[in-house]
C-alpha cells in the first residue's frame, strides 16, 4: 500500500505506548503472600517447566492448587512452558520449584513484560493491521487512521502491560479467525479461533457467531453438495486441531476431565468481586447468591444469556455476511459478558475486540463503547497503581478517535445505522425522528457520569459504613451502559436489511 | 492512590483539551497527543539533571537572592544566567503543593514520588511555549503547491518534525531538562524574525541568553542577520554596509546564519541544531538532505545518554519512527526532485543499524566489555561525527553555491 511508512509509524507508536505502560506497576506487585496474576504467569513457569505434563493440573505437594493453579487450557501452559526454557537460560532462579515464589526483581519484570510484547508483535498487531488494510471502501488514510485507534485502545494494553494478561494472544488468534473465515479462508480460520480458544476458555464467547457464520456458509453452499463437503472439512479441522492441543492429556480420562474442571469452575459462583454484568448489579438490590440455589443461579444464567444471544446467530445463520459476522460477535460476547456464569471484567475485552473491529462503521458508538470498556475496569486498574496510564491512554484514544473519524459529526440516524429501525417504528409513530438527539444526550451524561465518579474514586474515601461504594456504583453504571450497548446492538443486527443501506460489496 | 486537586486540574485542563480536538484541529491533536506521550514517559529513568533542578528549586525558594550564585551545600551548584534563577524560582511556587521537602536545600538527592511527578509535570507545561512557537512557525511556512493530502502538507511535517522531535523527548521527558521551553523561545524569536517582526525577535532572543548561556552561540548569526536585513537594509543608502558584508549568506534568511554558526560552534547535543534546520528543510530538496543527515546522525548520538535496559525498547522505537517519518515524509514532499541521499549517504545512515546492534546487543557479551568499557561510546562518537561534520560541510557549501532567494519570498 501506498503510505506504507504511515502505517510502521502507527505500529512503532502502538509499540512504544505498550512499552511505557509496561513501565509502571502489575497486579499483585509487592504484596505477599499471594501476589497477583504476575505471579500467577511466572508460577505457571515454574510448574510447566519443572513438573510432568501429567501433574500441571493435579494438586500435588509439589503443586498447590490453592496458589495460582492452572485455570487456563493447554496451549497457555505450553506457552508458559517456552517462556519458562528462555527464563531458564537467562536465570534459572526465576523459575526454580518452590523457591522462586513471589521471586520479584527489575531484571524479572523486564523478561516478562519482553515475552508480552513479543507475543503481541508476533500475533495480535499483524492481526490488526492485515485488518485494516483489509477494509473496503475507504481511503488508505482511514485504514491508517482506523489501525492508530485500534492499537491505541485503552483497556487491552492497561491490562496486558499493565495489570499484566496476555489476551493479545488469544483475542490475536481470535482476530485471525476472523480474518480467515471473512476472507473465505474458513480453514485456516477455523484453526485459528480453535487455537484462540485452546488458549483462554473465554473465546467460548465468541465461538456461536463462528458456528453460526460457518454453518450459514455451508447451508449456502447446498447442504448436500459443498455445503457438506465444507461441513466435514470444518469439523474434521475442529477436532484435529482440538485433538492436537489436548494429545498429552488423552491419555487418561481423568487427565481430561481434571482439565475442565479448572476450566470451568461451576463450584465458583455466580460472580466474584464487582464485575460489570447483571448478576453483580442486581445483587446490590437483591442478594440472588443467597436467594436461588446454586444450581438454580446456573440454569437461569444459561436461559438468560441464550435467549439475549438467539435472535442474532440465527440471523446470522440465515444470511451469513462477514458484516453481519462481526456484529453478531459483538453482540453475542455481550450477552455472555452480561448474563453468564463467573464473568470477570476482564472478560469485557472479548466484547471489545469486535467493536474495535466495527470502529470504521459506526466511529461514534464504538468509541462510545470502548471508553465505557476500559472504564468498567477502573477498580481494578486503580488497585494496581495505574491511574495516570489509564487517564492518558484513554484521553490518547479518545483523541485519535475524534480526529480521525470526526465522531461527532456522525451521528445521523444514517451514520449509526439506525435508519431501518427509525423507519419502521415511523410507521406506527410517525414523529419518531429524535433517536440521534437521545443518543447523543445519553452520550454526553455517560461521559460526564465517568469522568465524575473517576474523580470521586480517586479524590475521596468511601464512607465507613460502604467501603465498596465507588466500586459497585462504577460497575452498576457500565453495567447500564452496557445493557444500553446491547439493545443497540441487536437492533442493527435485526434491522439490517440488504436493501435499506445503501449497497456495500460483500467480501 | 489519594491523589490531589492539583493533579486533578492538571489532567482536566488536558481533557477538556482533548475534548476541543474533537473539533478536527490536526494541530491541536499532534500537540495533544506527544504531550500524554510525555505524561507516558514520567516513570522513566532520569539523570542527575532531576538532582540539580531539584536542587536549583530547593536554593532559589529557601535562600535570598544574594546567597543563590554563592550556594554550594550541593555538588550541583548554580550555573544557568539570572533568567533561568528566576524561572526556577517561579516554579518553587508550584513546587511546594505537591511537596514542600523537596524545597529544602539539605535533602540531597529527594526524590519522593511527588517531586518526580511534579518536576516531569514541570517539563511538560512548559513546553507549551515550545507548542505556540511551532504554530508560529508553522504560519510562516507555506506549500508552493495547494496540497489537498493533510499529511503531505509542509506545516503538517514541519509540525510532527518540531513536536514529536526524538532528541527533545529523549533528553527533556526522559534524561531531564529544560529544552524544550528554550528552544520554543528561540523558534519564536526566529519566527519573528520572518514575520518581519525584528525588534520582537531581537528582544526574544535576548531574553533567551539570559536563560541559557550556551544561545551565544548563535549570537553572531542573529547580530549579522540584523545588522544586515534591520539595520543596513539595500533600501536604505548605506553602501559601506553592503560591501562589510559582501558574501555572507544572509540571503536565505536567518536560519542558514544560525545554522551555520551553530554548526560552527560543533555542539555538543548535535540533534538539537537540527531544530533550526527544520524549518529550512520543509522549502528545499538539498536543505531536506542535509537536515535528515544531521538529525538521524545527531538523535543517534544521544543513545549513550539511555543507557538504562527499560529504555532500550523506548530509545529504538522512538529513534526508528522519527527517522522513518521523517525520511519517508520528505521523500514524499520531494519526490519530484533528484533523490535526497546519495549511495554514500545512504550507506552511511543504513549503518547505524548494524553499529547499535554491535554496542548494546553484542558487545556487552563479548570479553573486551570489562578490558575496553569505552569502546561503545568511542565507536558511537567518531561515528556520529562524521556524519555531522558532513552535514556542516555540505550546508555551507550549498549555501554558498545555491543561488540567492529573493526577500519577498520569506512574507
Amino acid at each position: 500500500m501506498e503510505k506504507w511508512y504511515l502505517m510502521t509509524a502507527v505500529v512503532l507508536l502502538g509499540l512504544t505506548v505498550r512499552w511505557t505502560v509496561s513501565l509502571n506497576s502489575y497486579s499483585g506487585a509487592g504484596k505477599p503472600p499471594m501476589f497477583g496474576d504476575y505471579e500467577a504467569q511466572r508460577h505457571w513457569q515454574e510448574i510447566t517447566f519443572n513438573l510432568p505434563i501429567k501433574q500441571w493440573y493435579f494438586n500435588s505437594s509439589d503443586n498447590n492448587l490453592q496458589y495460582w493453579g492452572l485455570d487456563y487450557p493447554p496451549l497457555t501452559a505450553y506457552h508458559s512452558l517456552l517462556c519458562a526454557y528462555v527464563a531458564q537460560f537467562i536465570n534459572p532462579d526465576w523459575i526454580a520449584l518452590h523457591s522462586s515464589r513471589g521471586y520479584e526483581s527489575q531484571a524479572h519484570k523486564l523478561f516478562m513484560r519482553a515475552t508480552v510484547l513479543i507475543a503481541d508483535l508476533l500475533i495480535y498487531i499483524p492481526a490488526v493491521v492485515l485488518h485494516c488494510c483489509c477494509l473496503k471502501e475507504i481511503s488508505t488514510k482511514k485504514k491508517i487512521a482506523n489501525a492508530l485507534c485500534i492499537l491505541l485502545y485503552p483497556g487491552l494494553i492497561l491490562i496486558d502491560y499493565g495489570h499484566f494478561q496476555y489476551n493479545s494472544v488469544s483475542l490475536g488468534l481470535a482476530l485471525w479467525g476472523v480474518l480467515g473465515v471473512s476472507c473465505d479462508w474458513d480453514l485456516l480460520g477455523s484453526l485459528a479461533f480453535c487455537l484462540a480458544v485452546n488458549y483462554k476458555q473465554m473465546e467460548l464467547y465468541h465461538s456461536l457467531p463462528f458456528f453460526g457464520f460457518l454453518l450459514g456458509k455451508c447451508f449456502k453452499k447446498g447442504l448436500k453438495g459443498k455445503g457438506f463437503v465444507l461441513f466435514v472439512k470444518l469439523a474434521g479441522t475442529v477436532v484435529a486441531s482440538f485433538t492436537l492441543c489436548w494429545l498429552p492429556f488423552f491419555t487418561e480420562r481423568a487427565q481430561a476431565l481434571q482439565v475442565l474442571r479448572r476450566l470451568f469452575p461451576v463450584d465458583r459462583g455466580l460472580f466474584e468481586d464487582k464485575v460489570a454484568n447483571i448478576w453483580c448489579s442486581v445483587s446490590v438490590f437483591l442478594k440472588i447468591k443467597d436467594i436461588l440455589p446454586h444450581h438454580v443461579q446456573i440454569i437461569v444464567s444459561f436461559c438468560l444469556t441464550l435467549l439475549s444471544l438467539l435472535p442474532a446467530c440465527v440471523k446470522l445463520t440465515l444470511q451469513p455476511s462477514p458484516k453481519a459476522f462481526r456484529f453478531t460477535l459483538v453482540s453475542c460476547a455481550l450477552s455472555f459478558f452480561l448474563f453468564s456464569f463467573q464473568v470477570h471484567e476482564k472478560s469485557i475485552l472479548l466484547v471489545s475486540l469486535p467493536v474495535c473491529l466495527v470502529l470504521s462503521e459506526i466511529p461514534f458508538m464504538s468509541t462510545w463503547f470502548l471508553l465505557v470498556s476500559t472504564f468498567s475496569m477502573l477498580p481494578l486498574l486503580l488497585k494496581d497503581d495505574l491511574l495516570m496510564p489509564s487517564v492518558v491512554t484513554t484521553m490518547a484514544f479518545f483523541i485519535a478517535c475524534a480526529t480521525s473519524f470526526s465522531i461527532f459529526e456522525k451521528t445521523s440516524e444514517e451514520e449509526l445505522r439506525l435508519k431501518s429501525f427509525s423507519v419502521s417504528v415511523r410507521k406506527h409513530l410517525p414523529r419518531f425522528t429524535f433517536l440521534p438527539r437521545i443518543i447523543q444526550h445519553l452520550f454526553i451524561i455517560s461521559v460526564i457520569t465517568m469522568v465524575l465518579l473517576t474523580l470521586m474514586t480517586v479524590t475521596l474515601d468511601p464512607p465507613q459504613k460502604l467501603p465498596d461504594l465507588f466500586s459497585v456504583l462504577v460497575s452498576s453504571v457500565s453495567c447500564l451502559n452496557f445493557l444500553f450497548f446491547l439493545v443497540y446492538f441487536n437492533i442493527i443486527i435485526m434491522w439490517d436489511s440488504k436493501d435499506g443501506r445503501n449497497q456495500k460489496k460483500i467480501h | 492512590m489519594r491523589i490531589k486537586w492539583v493533579e486533578c486540574a492538571a489532567l482536566s485542563v488536558m481533557a477538556a483539551l482533548s475534548v476541543m480536538t474533537g473539533g478536527g484541529s490536526w494541530f491541536l491533536a499532534l500537540a495533544l497527543g506527544v504531550t500524554l506521550l510525555k505524561c507516558l514517559l514520567i516513570p522513566t529513568y532520569h539523570s542527575t539533571d532531576f538532582e540539580v533542578h531539584r536542587n536549583w528549586l530547593a536554593i532559589t525558594h529557601s535562600l535570598p537572592i544574594s546567597q543563590w550564585y554563592y550556594e554550594a551545600t550541593s555538588e550541583w551548584t548554580l550555573d544557568y544566567p539570572p533568567f533561568f534563577a528566576w524561572f526556577e524560582y517561579a516554579l518553587s511556587h508550584v513546587a511546594k503543593y505537591f511537596d514542600q521537602e523537596m524545597l529544602n536545600v539539605h535533602n540531597l538527592n529527594y526524590s519522593s514520588s511527588r517531586t518526580l511527578l511534579f518536576q516531569r509535570f514541570s517539563v511538560i507545561f512548559t513546553d507549551a511555549l515550545f507548542v505556540y512557537a511551532v504554530h508560529e512557525c508553522c504560519k510562516c511556512v507555506d506549500g508552493k503547491k495547494a496540497c489537498k493530502e493533510l499529511t503531505e502538507k509542509p506545516k503538517f511535517i514541519l509540525s510532527v518534525l518540531l513536536l514529536w522531535n526524538f532528541g527533545l523527548l529523549i533528553v527533556d521527558h526522559i534524561h531531564f531538562q529544560y529544552n524544550g521551553f528554550l528552544f520554543g523561545l528561540m523558534l519564536l524569536s526566529i519566527a519573528r524574525l520572518f514575520q518581519k517582526r525584528h525588534m520582537e525577535g531581537a528582544f526574544l532572543f535576548a531574553v533567551l541568553l539570559h536563560f541559557k548561556h550556551i544561545y551565544l552561540y548563535v549570537a553572531p548569526a542573529y547580530g549579522i542577520y540584523l545588522l544586515r536585513s534591520y539595520c543596513f537594509t539595500a533600501n536604505k543608502p548605506e553602501p559601506a554596509a553592503s560591501s562589510l558584508f559582501p558574501t555572507l549568506p544572509f540571503q536565505e534568511g536567518p536560519l542558514s546564519c544560525i545554522l551555520g554558526s551553530k554548526l560552527l560552534g560543533f555542539v555538543q547535543c548535535f540533534g538539537q541544531s537540527a531544530l533550526r534546520h527544520r524549518l529550512l528543510s520543509v522549502g528545499k530538496a538539498g536543505d531536506a538532505s542535509i537536515f535528515l543527515i544531521l538529525t538521524t546522525t545527531g538523535h543517534y548520538s544521544l543513545f549513550p545518554l539511555l543507557f538504562t535496559a527499560p529504555e532500550l525498547p523506548i530509545k529504538i522505537l522512538l529513534m526508528l519512527l522519527f527517522t522513518i517519518y521523517s525520511i519517508s515524509s520528505l521523500k514524499t514532499l520531494f519526490r519530484k526532485e533528484k533523490p535526497l541521499f546519495n549511495w554514500m549517504e545512504t550507506f552511511y545512515l543504513l549503518g547505524l543499524g548494524p553499529l547499535e546492534v554491535f554496542c548494546e546487543f553484542v558487545f556487552p557479551f563479548t570479553s573486551w566489555k570489562l578490558k575496553y568499557p569505552f569502546i561503545p561510546l568511542l565507536l558511537t562518537s567518531v561515528y556520529c561525527a562524521v556524519g555531522i561534520t558532513y552535514a556542516w560541510f555540505k550546508l555551507y557549501v550549498s549555501v554558498f553555491t545555491d543561488p540567492p532567494v529573493g526577500k519577498t519570498k520569506k512574507q
